[in-house]
């Protein structure tokens, strides 16, 4: 760096957000302190709980608060990341309820807006929106988890349209969803597991489809088994060509799950709670350096979404790096809810506490959307090019 | 929001890493380490004309800051090549010193620290003044807050990093100030001690997946066995989610900021380290092999300017401490 040149330079590298990103936060946060339930609502996974979960869905939208970043015609603000971003900081910091929809907005919204046609975005995404659908995914099966490519659930063509057979599981919300989206093996026999995928979206309550509801850890039905006996489903529910469902279906998880699968603003609150409850718990000098870790981590995972979004902004694909941001906020999710079930000490042992039920979510997070010993695998092999071994 | 290098900022890492890879720098750690410092002080001075101490002088001193993030971006730099000296506390004597009420200390000492042509230590009461042997201004606070130019040092104790020695100061010395701003001071010192034990990291990961993509055994490099992969990937984690901390820290130079980049950057460098060392087998538990240089620096690094437990204690005493309202 030479001097010369130096002198001329003016500070590059900025944190701070324009006055109409502040005044964009100044109207979310008077909204959601007007909006926000006094009271908690019942768990997101029970019927009662979805159902207030899915009305506070409309509320949102009917405000135009339920899909931020979204183009206007689709019920949206049309905002940039950085909004969005900002917008989830307040929605968190506010205390608003999980969001029912969240599989559908942040999962098969992004593959329509670049993988589907303008009659799918019109048909799918308004409903969507405020809630009146919610979609659960369908992408695991028995024997395909990790090995997701190895799927065996078919997609055979019929006179105007497809009729899927098979098993799906662990399909989060499909308990009490409307929709599903995941991938059927189209074309069986081709060379390689993930040749011959189909991107399909199909009704939970169509013919043929028998739904069992899986209770998790502390027996809520958080997901589904799927049964599908020749579903019909027409043409016009293929997201993407036929045979084209893996690139189709990775293409999206790489580049907005990275971002969007979970927003800072979610461990910023989650962390500012926990110091809050340390302090005020007498500020017990056992449990100090984890507390400070979660503020710390929250931090970190700001700043890495802030630069991860500004390369974004730039054009840069994100690609295997969303691998990092997975591991790092499943793995201090379940620590920061374990610090505050500690601090609670007999208090955390109840199963009718907000604490209590975000910890039983947070340890899913490890497992749901390639474990943490896949996501690891591509650490490896993609961003430091070890060879590629036995799983 | 543009929470990015730029390209001029990552042309100023690109010379600093040429420079340094010219030098060939492990040998010349190797030299300073048997006290032999005529290479060192010569590389000292290419690094210092390109510009590195002068990011933490302002213009009055002839540097041309204060440039907390340019800072930031050289110091990972020498990190990464285990640079040795008391960089760090150049720096923090170069900001201690311009941030006193009197120019006159300042005007007298920091032109030839921003040059290169002097190297300056840093002891607070009853700690160490690292290099204190090879330093030319020795700074010393005193307990009730005073700063002194110490007429020289005590006994050399080594480090367990080999390049570093540890001395105290003499108590005596001018008075260079009645009552000095180090709290300013320690935020550099802790944010460039940040850069460096990420860089510090970022060569041992380097290196240990170099290693493990070339050593065979079973048949099989053992970069291609997963509990190998997995411990490198979570020293990537550790190192990726302390880059942003470290950047982030020179732009708002906030003291909760800037303590969560030093537990952070040093944490991981340290995992880091430790990993590289279990990866490499018996050849990383050598003095010969040039990993030790590494491994020892991110032992040292993690103690210097504040333990990870006291840079908890300022992130907890922050006002918000990363929350939204900050």
């Amino acid at each position: 760096m030479k001097r010369r040149q130096q002198k001329q330079r003016t500070v590059t590298v900025d944190l701070t957000l324009s006055p109409a990103d502040e005044a964009f936060r100044a109207e979310a946060r008077a909204w959601l302190d007007a909006h926000v339930p006094a009271e908690p609502l019942p768990s997101l996974e029970t019927e009662e709980g979805f159902a207030a979960h899915r009305a506070w869905e409309a509320e949102l939208a009917a405000a135009r608060w339920s899909v931020v970043s979204w183009p206007e015609e689709y019920g949206g603000r049309g905002v940039d990341i950085f909004r969005w971003l900002v917008f989830e900081e307040e929605y968190h910091a506010a205390g608003a309820p999980g969001r029912v929809g969240q599989n559908g907005i942040s999962l098969l919204a992004p593959t329509l807006f670049d993988h589907g046609t303008q009659e799918q975005r019109a048909r799918v995404l308004p409903s969507m929106a405020t809630g009146e659908t919610v979609w659960a995914q369908a992408w695991s099966e028995p024997e395909a988890g990790s090995d997701l490519a190895s799927l065996t659930s078919r997609a055979v063509h019929t006179d105007g349209g497809w009729l899927l057979s098979g098993q799906k599981t662990w399909a989060s919300r499909a308990a009490f969803a409307d929709r599903a989206f995941g991938l059927f093996r189209s074309e069986p026999g081709l060379p390689k597991p993930h040749q011959g995928l189909t991107y399909l979206m199909f009704d939970l309550r169509a013919p043929g489809v028998t739904v069992r509801p899986i209770g998790r850890l502390d027996g809520k039905p958080a997901f589904a088994e799927l049964f599908l006996d020749a579903v019909f489903v027409p043409d016009e529910d293929v997201i993407g060509e036929p045979g084209e469902g893996w690139r189709i279906a990775m293409s999206t998880t790489a580049e907005e799950r990275g971002l969007t699968l979970r927003s800072p603003g979610r461990f910023l609150a989650s962390a500012d709670r926990l110091a809050a409850l340390w302090r005020e718990r007498g500020q017990d000098p056992l449990v100090r350096d984890r507390v400070a870790d979660a503020l710390i981590g929250a931090r970190a995972y700001q700043l890495f979404t802030y630069a991860a979004a500004s390369r974004s902004a730039v054009g840069e694909r994100l690609g295997p790096e969303s691998s990092l941001n997975k591991v790092f906020w499943s793995e201090y999710d379940i620590a920061l809810h374990e610090t505050a079930l500690d601090l609670l000490g007999e208090e955390g042992d109840r199963a009718d506490t907000g604490w209590s039920e975000s910890y039983v979510f947070s340890l899913a997070g490890p497992i749901y959307a390639g474990t943490s010993e896949i996501q690891r695998d591509i650490i490896a092999e993609r961003l430091l090019g070890l060879p590629k071994g036995r799983r | 929001m543009r929470f990015l290098l730029d390209t001029e900022q990552r042309a100023f890492a690109d010379s600093l890493d040429a420079i340094l890879t010219a030098a060939d720098t492990p040998s010349v750690v190797r030299d300073w380490s048997r006290g032999d410092v005529g290479r060192g002080r010569a590389l000292w001075s290419r690094v210092a004309e390109a510009g590195v101490f002068a990011l933490a002088a302002p213009e009055a001193y002839e540097g041309m800051g204060p440039l907390a993030v340019e800072l930031a971006v050289a110091f990972v730099e020498l990190g990464r090549h285990a640079m040795p000296g008391p960089l760090v506390e150049t720096v923090t004597a170069a900001v201690l010193l311009a941030g006193l009420d009197d120019a006159g200390p300042a005007k007298r000492l920091l032109p030839a620290l921003v040059a290169g042509e002097s190297m300056a230590t840093v002891a607070r009461a009853g700690s160490y003044a690292l290099d204190g042997d090879t330093a030319t201004t020795r700074l010393s606070l005193t307990a009730d807050g005073e700063l002194r130019l110490a007429s020289g040092h005590g006994p050399v104790h080594p480090s367990l990093d080999p390049a570093r020695r540890l001395t105290p100061l003499r108590p005596d010395g001018g008075l260079l100030a009645a009552s000095a701003p180090f709290a300013h001071a320690l935020l550099w010192a802790r944010l460039a001690t940040a850069a460096q034990a990420l860089g510090v990291g970022l060569a041992l990961l380097d290196r240990t997946v170099a290693y493990v993509r070339q050593r065979t055994q079973f048949g099989a490099p053992i970069g291609s066995f997963q509990a190998v992969k997995h411990r490198l990937a979570d020293a990537k984690v550790a190192l990726e989610f302390a880059r942003p901390l470290v950047l982030g820290a020179a732009v708002t130079l906030d003291p909760a900021d800037v303590a969560a980049a030093k537990v952070t950057a040093c944490e991981a460098a340290y995992t880091t380290a430790r990993t590289a060392l279990q990866l490499h087998g018996a050849i990383g538990y050598t003095a010969e092999y040039d990993l030790s240089l590494w491994l020892t620096k991110a032992r040292a690094l993690r103690t210097a300017w504040g333990t990870s437990g006291e840079c908890r204690e300022v992130v907890l005493s922050g006002v918000s401490g990363g929350g939204r309202r900050s």
